[in-house]
């Protein structure tokens, strides 16, 4: 087909520095959609599509009638990450999840950060991922957040910044192995002349990362991932890394407390569990200790996990991070607890609860982003640009009556990718959503989800409300093609491939 | 294993093994309603009898036409035994199980779903075209059972759904039995005298046993034809032949050669009893009660799997407070 006619517009594309021209890590890849004519194209969109439907990698969406699922749209075109590029984000990411596990740790611990007023107090208190009842909680190994999801954007000029940090229960990363086993298929060839690195060893970091963490004393422990049931939006992201793991899926109504341990409902009876990797919110976790009328978790849990007999991933607590208030103090977070400067930047932030921030805001709501500080999925927030003024007025009603529930950021010209639409390629908005475990030490899975805005002009790339996704190829560095990956990354970090770069 | 999980592959399989034989009922009907001589009506409400849901179905249909009571039984989504609803069914259960059963499985299970979804999207072109569309179904169950037993491990798991499967398609031969002696043999006028043997022989091939049955017997005979599709040991729609090998199913599963709980207790006097039965007393006992007989000992069976296996069990100690 012909990608002459494609147009990179004004934004960073990432990739095709100009009318034609590719950057170097995407030479492959553009020369073979240049080869394959628009029917064929066509048609291994719809083969993929028909793959995903009938494998059933689909979600479900919230709001439709229960259970009506639909497939994440899936776009043939690869976003491709450069070695170099990719091995500054390692080490930023890597940087990221290590401040925040301290400062966690520390916030249900001895509260320097607050005592020194680096960040206030009543903050943290306030936020609704606050739990006081996990003060004085002590995690195996310290580690809270043993799974992230971070979601990170490119700017106009190709710039990454951190937009949030997942820490609660992130979703996304089956999309990650689906879309892969989908583009070995699609485009063969190409990708394994573009030495991209794989992404399959999730499943067993992800089970090592939870063994690592089993209660002290439990030599071979019995994990198993606890969903909230078939009807959960990420259901088959639970069933799948359960298969793929080996381990039990659970639901709430499988377990049960007995005799001061945590247990399974099985054919031969009750069974030991050690380690929980739950995939329900806090809120739901058990209702003894939080929500009563919650029918999804466990009673009794909590009082389990506080005495050491069970370890849950990631820990309870978690959002207290997640906050988009407390997220504009993680750069203060890395130099108070790691005395560095941050390598990867926030995006600027306002925070309404300050009132020249909130004047400020409220001035310019028709160019910001401003999100609710204790929503995920693209809910509880108003693109400014993007909005009408009944919109904005209604918005600005919320902001002024919660102003401590508010942030806002400039609405940045995210990074393009060429994307199929209607049989052509044409530039649409993505961001980027690498995968952090953390069990002895972090680790950072060399991919990542793209989710990418499919409507023209659009920045929300949620799957709820239009967003579909993109494969991430990392590339290896150099001409070293050892599968060793972590080495090969950091030799990258030393060679360049500049090349059509900043051509 | 989770007990919900086992729950979870039995009905699946049992679903799936539903939906087969419902295809199967129709397809035999059909296969019937043809070869039947001028001036005979249409028999379709045997059909409705068999699935013991008339009074629902004469609230929702006016009359039993085969386009009415095709469509019930195949595609209806209200109905909750329709062929529809049976592979929704197994594909939920499916779905909670994911991570137990491979992947071809349940590729096979949605597919087949997925087929019926548009099937049932245009009632009037499937059922232009019924046998099509009843083989469709046959075959996607019995891959799905080839695909079970070459893809997946022969665990616990899947001998939960082998159980399942086998009480399932017990119950239904003998309901199929049920209603076709009832009709050959229970009219009063016995207006179906003249097609006794195209009839005897519907029998047989409800359960694809007609072929079969031949290299065993040859001519049919009503006795050898009862004998064949309630008592013989090895072929695997017979009544006896199922419950043999669920047994063994149920041997697996509690790894136990004493065979002490409930359900294995049941379904060995069940199997015994079969062993020791002959046609000609079954048909002077009176076949309806004889089967009538079967069918509450099979429900004790399955209600016993469920009490030992499956129902969630009372906790001693409710935690640490």
């Amino acid at each position: 087909m012909e990608i002459e006619g494609y147009d990179p517009g004004s934004f960073f594309d990432e990739m095709f520095v100009a009318r034609g021209k590719a950057r170097a890590g995407c030479q492959l890849v553009a020369e073979r959609l240049r080869t394959m004519s628009e029917e064929e194209l066509r048609r291994r969109q719809r083969a993929a599509d028909k793959s995903l439907l009938v494998m059933g990698i689909t979600f479900n969406v919230y709001g439709h009638e229960a259970g009506a699922e639909k497939i994440f749209p899936f776009d043939l075109v690869p976003r491709v990450v450069e070695a170099v590029d990719w091995a500054a984000l390692e080490t930023g990411l890597e940087q990221r999840i290590r401040a925040l596990n301290l400062f966690i740790g520390d916030v249900y611990g001895p509260q320097r950060i607050l005592d020194e007023g680096v960040i206030p107090r009543e903050l943290v208190e306030s936020s609704k991922g606050y739990l006081p009842g996990c003060r004085g909680l002590k995690p195996p190994a310290d580690v809270w957040c043993h799974i992230t999801g971070t979601d990170l954007v490119r700017d106009d000029e190709g710039r990454f910044f951190v937009l949030e940090d997942n820490l609660r229960c992130p979703s996304g990363v089956s999309y990650v192995l689906a879309n892969r086993s989908l583009m070995k298929r699609t485009f063969p060839r190409v990708f394994e002349a573009s030495k991209v690195r794989p992404v399959d060893l999730y499943p067993s970091k992800l089970l090592q990362t939870l063994q690592d963490v089993a209660p002290e004393g439990v030599d071979d422990p019995t994990v198993v991932l606890l969903t909230p049931g078939t009807f959960n939006s990420a259901y088959f992201e639970h069933s799948f890394l359960a298969q793929q793991m080996g381990i039990e899926l659970v639901e709430g109504r499988d377990l049960v407390v007995d005799d001061g341990f945590v247990k399974m409902r099985t054919t031969r009876g009750l069974q030991r569990v050690d380690v929980i990797y739950r995939r329900i919110d806090d809120d739901f976790i058990d209702p003894k200790a939080f929500r009563p009328d919650s029918l999804l978790g466990v009673s009794g849990l909590i009082e389990v996990y506080r005495k050491g007999r069970v370890t849950l991933a990631n820990a309870p607590g978690t959002g207290v991070a997640d906050d988009k208030v407390i997220y504009a103090f993680v750069p203060d977070m890395i130099r108070f607890y790691l005395g560095e400067e941050p390598k990867l930047n926030n995006v600027p932030t306002y925070l309404c609860r300050r009132e020249e921030d909130l004047a400020y805001v409220l001035e310019h709501l028709d160019e910001l982003v401003v999100k609710a500080a204790g929503e995920s999925g693209g809910y509880g927030m108003l693109v400014g640009p993007a909005a009408t003024k009944e919109e904005r007025i209604a918005f600005a009603e919320k902001v002024r009556a919660e102003p401590r529930n508010y942030i806002a950021q400039p609405t940045l010209a995210l990074s393009r990718v060429p994307t199929m639409i209607d049989g052509e390629l044409a530039g649409r908005h993505v961001d980027l959503r690498p995968y952090i475990l953390f069990g002895k030490e972090p680790y950072v899975l060399p991919g990542g989800l793209t989710r990418v805005a499919l409507r023209e002009g659009s920045l929300v790339v949620n799957s709820s409300q239009g967003g579909g996704s993109k494969d991430t190829w990392v590339l290896r560095g150099g001409v070293d093609s050892s599968p060793a990956g972590r080495r090969t990354s950091s030799q990258a970090q030393t060679q360049s491939r500049g090349g059509g770069e900043k051509a | 294993m989770l007990s919900r999980v086992a729950d979870a592959v039995y009905w699946m399989n049992r679903y799936m093994e539903r939906a087969e034989n419902v295809a199967r009922f129709i397809d035999v009907n059909l296969a019937l309603m043809l070869d039947l001589e001028d001036g005979y009506e249409e028999q379709w409400m045997p059909l409705v009898a068999t699935t013991g849901d008339e009074a629902w179905f004469f609230e929702h249909y006016d009359s039993t036409t085969r386009d009415e009571v095709m469509r019930f039984l195949a595609l209806d989504d209200r109905y909750p035994n329709s062929i529809l609803r049976c592979m929704k069914a197994a594909r939920e259960n499916a779905r909670s199980v994911r991570e137990i059963i491979s992947s071809e499985m349940w590729e096979q299970i949605n597919r087949a779903y997925l087929y019926m979804r548009e099937a049932a999207a245009d009632p009037e072109a499937a059922l232009d075209t019924p046998h099509e569309l009843l083989s469709e179904i046959k075959l996607a169950v019995q891959t799905f059972v080839g695909v079970a037993h070459v893809s997946m491990t022969h665990n616990e798991a899947w001998h939960f759904g082998r159980l399942g499967r086998l009480l399932e398609r017990a119950d239904k031969t003998s309901r199929i039995v049920d209603v076709r002696y009832f009709l050959l043999s229970g009219a009063p006028t016995s207006t179906f005298r003249a097609v006794d043997h195209i009839h005897w022989g519907a029998l047989l091939k409800s359960a694809s046993a007609m072929e079969m049955y031949r290299k065993q017997y040859r001519g049919i005979r009503p006795s050898r034809v009862i004998d064949f599709l309630l008592l013989d040991a090895r072929f695997p729609r017979a009544v006896r032949r199922c419950l043999m090998v669920a047994q063994e199913s149920l041997r697996a599963i509690t790894d136990n050669p004493g065979a002490d709980t409930e359900p294995e207790r049941r379904l060995q006097a069940l199997c015994e009893e079969l062993e020791g039965q002959s046609a000609d007393s079954i048909i002077e006992a009176g076949v309806h009660e004889y089967l009538d007989r079967l069918q509450s000992d099979l429900n004790g069976v399955g209600a016993a799997v469920f009490d030992t296996f499956l129902a969630v069990k009372p906790v001693g100690d409710a935690g640490l407070e």
